[in-house]
């Protein structure tokens, strides 16, 4: 039990906590203390650390911003307006907050209030389902499209778009990346003539790849019953991030260990059994290590093309909330900006622990 | 008659200046059914030897036949035993068998092939490891499986390139016995690439050395009268075994040494005198007195 729960633990990337489990069980008690230490409190330490330090600018930015605007009312309306405005701050009214990065309870609110607004979202949109259910039914008998909630998509919905968006885009970067791949590392001679452009689209930035996409989408699908936006996100998504699985998947073909070719030709097998039986085994662990890097570039720049390809998700969020200017908007950036990191962070762990469980070099299996 | 031939064969590598004459003139004629040995110094192109007749490589010059015919490419009718175990990672022991035996017998029920698979694995006696992959494996029971996985292709030749030579020697020992136990039992025709002679003596009916290179080329033969079974501490207290050893030693000791002899290159060494820091003089600047050099 004890054994079995730590290499789970270690496979998905939590390693950290293995002192603490042989420490419940009584295991070495003060070797596992200092290391339960040094491995999950010490960067508990840091986090908090960084929060208090956060406060602390947040703070010294608030009251720079708040002394500007008293300053300015003083110059422009006189003392009697500075005082107003002095008092209006102090007094926590809305309609005079400076604004400014906010401190870390201001985005821990803005956090429980999306929370909130994601259960009254999901509330209506109960409510919605259970009012359309009979009209949806009768729809459906005469062959029509049932009604669907159209409201405005809460956070968490917005989330769940974003990981859509991404997976879509990988798998295509897959499907694309790692055939091209395999047949480019085949051939000396493919690789050579291929690598120039690779070479040169590799560097290329998000917003052009999705400019690009644009143009050839826009002309593509007419069908307006698609979502658009949606598939030029995916598509640009995927263009950007497949580079990492081409080129290590094409290395990895083409850096087949010599004594396994030596097997495949002295057993005569065929093209594809040398493809399936021998140089895909051999580079599947380079594969998945391109695999994971197209899955954090997807991630990050899927949040730079959902804003301009006006897709839902928590590109549009953030850039929504930019526009928008609300007094809890900066602190909406910011939780959004936390989500993005944590997230991306778990796909990391994922793709780590896959790929961990591909590799036939490191540990015994 | 000779299953395999090979006539005045050349290889090298390389072009122009950096061309390297590994193999020149090349004679030797394999009968069917004898264990041959072939002993050289390392770097001397045995393993080159055994892949121009494997059908890894082909000559520059001469040419090789299997049973009277060229040889056109590998195939698995030589079984070869790689020096570095050449097992494929990712697969188990028996897969690893099983991809050889899918190979060669294609057409064979899936019971049939299943027990091939598993008496070649008892043979070298890995039957308990069976679904371990080579990492779990010591350096001896991958090479095991080397062994098992060229017999069960039922190749009319075996070639060994240096099969024991990264074991230590107990392993060494205990696996000469076995391959030699093996073989015994259908004495198909083996050819043994080695750098021990002790080695080729226990496990051969014949040795020849190969020359060190570059441009090597087969010695004389020695035969080991020896009858088979072998017996190792038997043998090693034989006058006829040290006799032989000797006269192998010898062999390739001299050759080495002449080899050695032939390059009377010379190399001279400009006549410098050092230099103590702080008395050189540029150009027309005064060397200061009232500097201090050491």
């Amino acid at each position: 039990m004890k054994d079995k729960s730590i290499k789970t633990l270690r496979m998905i990337g939590l390693g950290f906590l293995e002192p603490l489990i042989r420490l419940f069980s009584g295991e070495e008690p003060s070797k596992n203390g200092k290391l339960f230490f040094t491995k999950a409190l010490l960067p508990l330490l840091s986090i908090i650390l960084f929060v208090v330090i956060w406060h602390a600018g947040a703070t010294a930015l608030y009251n720079s911003e708040a002394s500007v605007r008293i300053e300015k009312a003083r110059a422009e309306q006189g003392e009697e307006a500075a005082i107003a405005m002095q008092e209006c701050i102090e007094s926590g009214d809305v309609s005079c907050q400076p604004n400014t990065l906010p401190s870390p309870k201001q985005v821990f609110g803005a956090f429980q209030a999306l929370w909130q607004d994601h259960k009254s979202i999901s509330e209506k949109k109960a409510e919605f389902k259970d009012k359309v259910s009979a009209t949806n039914e009768q729809r459906e008998a005469q062959g029509l499209d049932p009604i669907t909630y159209t409201g405005r998509p809460s956070f968490l919905d917005q989330i769940g778009t974003s990981l859509k968006t991404v997976a879509a885009g990988c798998l295509l970067a897959m499907l694309i990346a790692v055939p091209i791949g395999i047949i480019i590392g085949l051939s000396e001679s493919l690789r050579t003539a291929m690598n120039w452009l690779i070479q040169i689209l590799k560097p290329v930035s998000p917003v052009v790849w999705l400019l690009l996409v644009f143009m050839i989408v826009k002309t593509v699908i007419t069908d307006p019953s698609l979502d658009k936006s949606f598939i030029i996100s995916f598509i640009s998504v995927g263009l950007c991030a497949m580079w990492a699985t081409l080129v290590n998947t094409s290395l990895g073909v083409s850096t087949v260990d010599k004594d396994y070719i030596n097997v495949a030709k002295v057993l005569k097998l065929s093209i594809g059994q040398n493809i399936f039986k021998i140089i895909l085994p051999a580079s599947l662990p380079l594969i998945f290590t391109g695999l994971r890097i197209t899955v954090s570039v997807s991630w990050m720049v899927l949040i730079a093309i959902e804003l301009l390809a006006q897709s839902p998700g928590l590109g549009s969020f953030v850039w929504e909330e930019f526009q928008n200017g609300a007094n809890d908007s900066n602190a909406k950036i910011i939780v959004a900006m936390f989500v993005i990191g944590i997230i991306g962070f778990l796909l990391d762990r994922i793709m780590l622990s896959v790929q961990n469980m591909m590799s036939f070099n490191k540990g015994m299996a | 008659m000779a299953i395999l031939e090979l006539n005045n064969v050349s290889k090298s590598f390389g072009v122009g200046s950096s061309r390297i004459d590994v193999l020149s003139d090349i004679n030797l004629k394999v009968n069917e059914g004898e264990f041959l040995a072939i002993v050289g110094f390392s770097g001397s192109g045995k393993t080159t030897l055994i892949n121009l007749i494997n059908g890894l490589l082909f000559p520059d010059k001469g040419e090789v036949l299997l049973k009277g015919q060229p040889i056109t490419g590998p195939g698995p009718d030589r079984g070869v035993i790689f020096q570095n175990y050449s097992l494929l990672p990712w697969l188990s022991v028996y897969s690893n068998v099983k991809l050889a035996v899918d190979e060669v017998f294609p057409k064979m029920s899936k019971s049939d092939k299943e027990a091939h698979i598993l008496k070649y694995i008892e043979m070298v006696n890995l039957t308990p490891a069976k679904d371990k992959k080579p990492k779990e494996l010591s350096g001896g029971m991958r090479q095991r499986v080397s062994v098992a996985r060229a017999l069960a292709m039922n190749p009319e030749m075996l070639l060994m390139d240096e099969p024991l030579s990264a074991l230590d020697a107990l392993t060494r020992g205990s696996l000469q016995e076995e391959i030699i136990k093996i073989w015994s039992q259908d004495k198909k025709t083996a050819i043994l690439i080695t750098n021990d002679v002790d080695e080729g003596i226990l496990m051969a009916d014949r040795i020849i050395p190969l020359t060190p290179g570059p441009k090597a080329t087969l010695g004389p033969e020695f035969t080991v009268p020896f009858e088979r079974p072998r017996d190792v501490t038997a043998i090693n207290k034989d006058e006829q075994y040290k006799r032989l050893r000797n006269d192998i030693l010898e062999y390739l000791m001299e050759v080495g040494a002449t080899r050695r002899q032939t390059s009377d290159h010379k190399y001279i060494l400009p006549d410098l005198q050092p230099v103590m820091p702080g008395r050189i003089v540029f150009g027309k600047k005064k060397y200061s007195e009232s500097v201090k050099h050491f």
